[in-house]
């Protein structure tokens, strides 16, 4: 039993770090979270062409490097901690990982290098105006054979929607309901018939669109009718992905608090000697700590494709969800004034743990996923 | 990261599955696991049981093998630990002598006081209990007003000790005791250790909330210890005190979210039964319990890693001991919540107040009270991590 990281991963976060440090200052995330497209062409080719970063876990026959969810889970906490504004949580964890679970080898190998050499953005279009993130919630129907679909209907709350050049969209055949008669469906970004709208997103550092889908030409991606195991395991992943990215954010706000109850003095002393505020950040601590335990679990079960995969990915979404909306409200509170204004970070960290928390179900909405994979 | 057994682990894993199989017959398989270190059901044949983990050195598997140990590592503690949970083996009953007293003596003792004591821990002829807190020193573990003065070659102790878990069965005492009479706070005291039976030492037990009496008090009154035998310098009672209570917060408890998971099975079993199950909030609350445990695992195995590498167990340890003792007091809570009604009824019979009998799920929602105030309460540890792991400003004093 070994529940560490290796020298070789150690050293790949200290890379990352210091290039999200340098890339995604608090100065570039107001700039670009202001920006319709929300993040800087020239760092996204930096980051493929430097780092490597969107080729990281792709299978080496299809132009990537063929690591595994661990160390994608290694980038991913610390792009959460600098908040990093980009595409990549959509194109490599989401619409990657479903071409990866449902494409077959072909179209793998038509749709993958693109990705990892940072030239296309890819979103996956799955959720609807309904809010639902379970099969029930895609009621877009595809129709057609073969090769040749089209999609009508409306695709919601989809992350880099606008920016995507690729959509992986899941849609169902007519008639079918439940986890029945779903695919997944490959359109253009610039595709005719497709409208495009960014939403404005109360966490700005995510960007998300509303796609209309009128008589648009697909390709099915894999099964057009027997998708769902691909979808809900392309799910499981992300949540993995984005608890380690939470975690990220979490360990962040916790600095943060720490810092500012050190320096801060009231009633001639440092408010972090008070216990009031002292037990804040314990209780902090022990939430990220164990939050930390969680996705890095949850991304060695992923990494390993284990069964153990659809419980631990709950588990951790659940549970980082939680502990990082709360360290991010903490932090809130232990700044006072300062930290409810817009000049200062906390209420961008603030927004993007709700945002997090939200997207592919909440806490609550988890553990009830949870309590059915575990039997209860 | 790995997460399965070295061939090693595994061969030892094996060794233990097979003495278990062999050994664990009869009234010690009947027995079950239930009840933790401080719980007295079943006591006797508990004995008997320890007495064959000690023959055959599974008690005292980590200590030295010059000192009738297997030298064990913290993954092999680990290891046994998890298959003793796993075969549902009956607590132990030197969880104060093995646990917390030989991983103390070990550090701080002499050559001849580890010849003297450790193999009667292991032949379980003598148990032990905790002289720590007191009326006047609880939280606050350095107002300790015990006293003890030297007088010729013997230790005379004058105080009272309170929440000393079976002392009515243990034979010695370690004690934290103020040896420096003009000393205050964390100066001047000593870690005495006294028999416990002798004239000057009276105890007298704690009826709990529980209705049992697993907590007492002890009274010295002129009692008195040998002269050697105190544990470390004279004086420097406090810095071997807080070994002890390391061991307490860490190293004990790393493998117990394992009997946690237990009940908290046995949980989800009884709402299946009542139809509990089938209520949305009861559903959040098993589900997050069974997310706690699980994480408690994860932690645990994150500790034990970084003790296997480090070797020692810093402040981190009150993390742990801040989130199990959190988390038992909810699934205590989440108990009672799947009882429903039935969960307002003990055994026993109206007007016979010395009948009062709690079920299994009812002990642990009102045990784990205590466990949230010994070994340092959670306000205690949420100072130490906000001190000593994020160095926050101590309080003024």
């Amino acid at each position: 039993m070994n529940f560490a990281f290796s020298e070789e991963q150690d050293q790949l976060r200290d890379a990352i770090r210091k290039f999200m440090e340098a890339k995604s200052p608090e100065s570039e995330v107001r700039r670009l979270m202001e920006t319709t497209e929300g993040y800087d062409p020239a760092v996204w080719t930096q980051m493929a062409q430097e780092l490597g970063l969107q080729s990281l876990h792709l299978p080496e026959k299809h132009g990537g490097q063929g690591f595994t969810f661990v160390e994608l889970g290694i980038v991913l906490e610390e792009m959460g901690r600098e908040l990093l504004c980009a595409p990549y949580f959509s194109t490599v964890c989401l619409a990657a990982n479903a071409i990866m679970n449902a494409g077959t080898d072909a179209q793998q190998s038509e749709l993958l290098p693109g990705i990892a050499a940072g030239e296309t953005i890819a979103a996956l279009a799955f959720t609807e105006p309904n809010g639902k993130w379970d099969a029930s919630g895609i009621t877009m129907e595809a129709k057609g054979t073969g090769d040749s679909y089209t999609l009508d209907g409306e695709k919601m709350f989809v992350i880099d929607g606008h920016t995507a050049n690729t959509v992986v969209v899941a849609a169902r055949q007519a008639g079918t309901s439940g986890e029945d008669g779903i695919g997944f469906f490959v359109v253009d970004g610039d595709a005719k018939g497709l409208t495009r709208t960014p939403l404005a997103t109360m966490d700005q550092t995510r960007k998300q669109a509303k796609l209309e889908f009128s008589g648009v030409a697909a390709k099915p991606l894999g099964d057009p009718a027997g998708g769902w195991s691909a979808l809900s395991k392309t799910l499981d992943q992300a949540a993995v992905c984005l608890a380690n990215e939470m975690v990220g954010g979490a360990q962040k706000v916790l600095d943060m608090a720490v810092e500012y109850a050190k320096v801060r003095v009231q009633f001639g002393r440092p408010i972090g000697s008070f216990q009031a505020i002292k037990h804040k950040c314990a209780d902090m601590l022990l939430e990220v700590e164990s939050g930390k335990s969680a996705a890095y679990y949850a991304a060695w079960a992923a990494a390993e494709d284990n069964e153990e995969l659809p419980v631990v990915a709950s588990l951790a979404k659940a549970y980082c969800s939680d502990a990082y909306f709360h360290a991010a409200a903490e932090n809130i509170q232990i700044h006072g004034g300062i930290g409810f204004t817009w000049e200062h970070p906390a209420h961008l960290y603030f927004k993007r743990a709700k945002s997090s928390e939200i997207l592919l179900g909440d806490a609550t909405y988890h553990r009830e996923l949870l309590a059915q994979r575990i039997g209860i | 990261m790995e997460f399965v057994d070295t061939p090693e682990e595994a061969a030892f894993r094996d060794e233990i599955r097979t003495w278990l199989s062999e050994h664990l017959t009869g009234d010690f398989a009947a027995l079950g696991g239930r009840g933790g270190p401080a719980d007295e059901h079943g006591w006797d044949i508990r004995v008997e049981w320890e007495k064959l983990l000690g023959k055959d050195r599974w008690l005292g598997l980590s200590w030295p093998t010059e000192h009738g140990g297997r030298g064990a590592g913290f993954a092999e503690q680990v290891i046994f630990s998890e298959e003793y949970a796993k075969a549902n083996a009956p607590a132990r009953v030197s969880f104060f002598g093995e646990g917390l007293f030989a991983p103390t003596l070990l550090a701080f003792g002499t050559e001849e006081q580890k010849r003297r004591f450790l193999p009667k821990i292991q032949s379980v002829e003598e148990l032990w209990c905790q002289g720590f807190s007191e009326p006047n020193a609880g939280s606050d573990l350095a107002n300790v007003q015990t006293r003890g003065v030297l007088d010729g070659d013997q230790w005379i102790v004058n105080g009272q000790k309170v929440w000393t878990t079976l002392a009515h069965r243990a034979h010695w005492c370690f004690c934290v005791t103020r040896t420096d009479p003009e000393s205050e706070g964390h100066k001047g005291l000593s870690y005495l250790l006294i028999p416990m039976d002798q004239p000057g030492v009276e105890v007298r037990p704690l009826k709990q909330m529980t209705g049992t009496a697993e907590f007492n008090e002890v009274f010295f009154d002129d009692a008195r210890a040998a002269k050697d035998q105190v544990l470390g310098p004279v004086g420097e009672g406090w810095k071997v005190a807080m070994a002890t209570l390391g061991f307490e917060r860490g190293t004990a408890f790393l493998s117990q979210q394992l009997a946690f998971q237990r009940e908290l099975e046995e949980i989800i079993d009884l709402a299946r039964a009542n139809g509990a199950i089938e209520d949305p909030q009861i559903r959040q609350e098993l589900a997050d319990s069974f997310v706690g445990v699980q994480i408690m695992k994860f932690n645990g195995m994150r500790m034990l890693t970084s003790l296997v590498h480090t070797g020692v167990l810093g402040p981190e340890s009150s993390i742990g001991k801040l989130y199990w003792s959190s988390w038992h007091r909810t699934l205590g809570e989440r108990a009672m919540h799947v009882l429903g009604p039935a969960g307002g009824i003990v055994e026993g019979t109206p007007g016979d107040a010395g009948a009062y009998a709690l079920s299994e799920f009812q002990r642990i929602f009102m045990f784990s009270r205590s466990e949230t105030i010994y070994a340092g309460s959670s306000e205690i540890q949420r100072n130490i991590i906000g001190e000593r792991v994020l160095g926050l400003p101590r309080e003024p004093r």
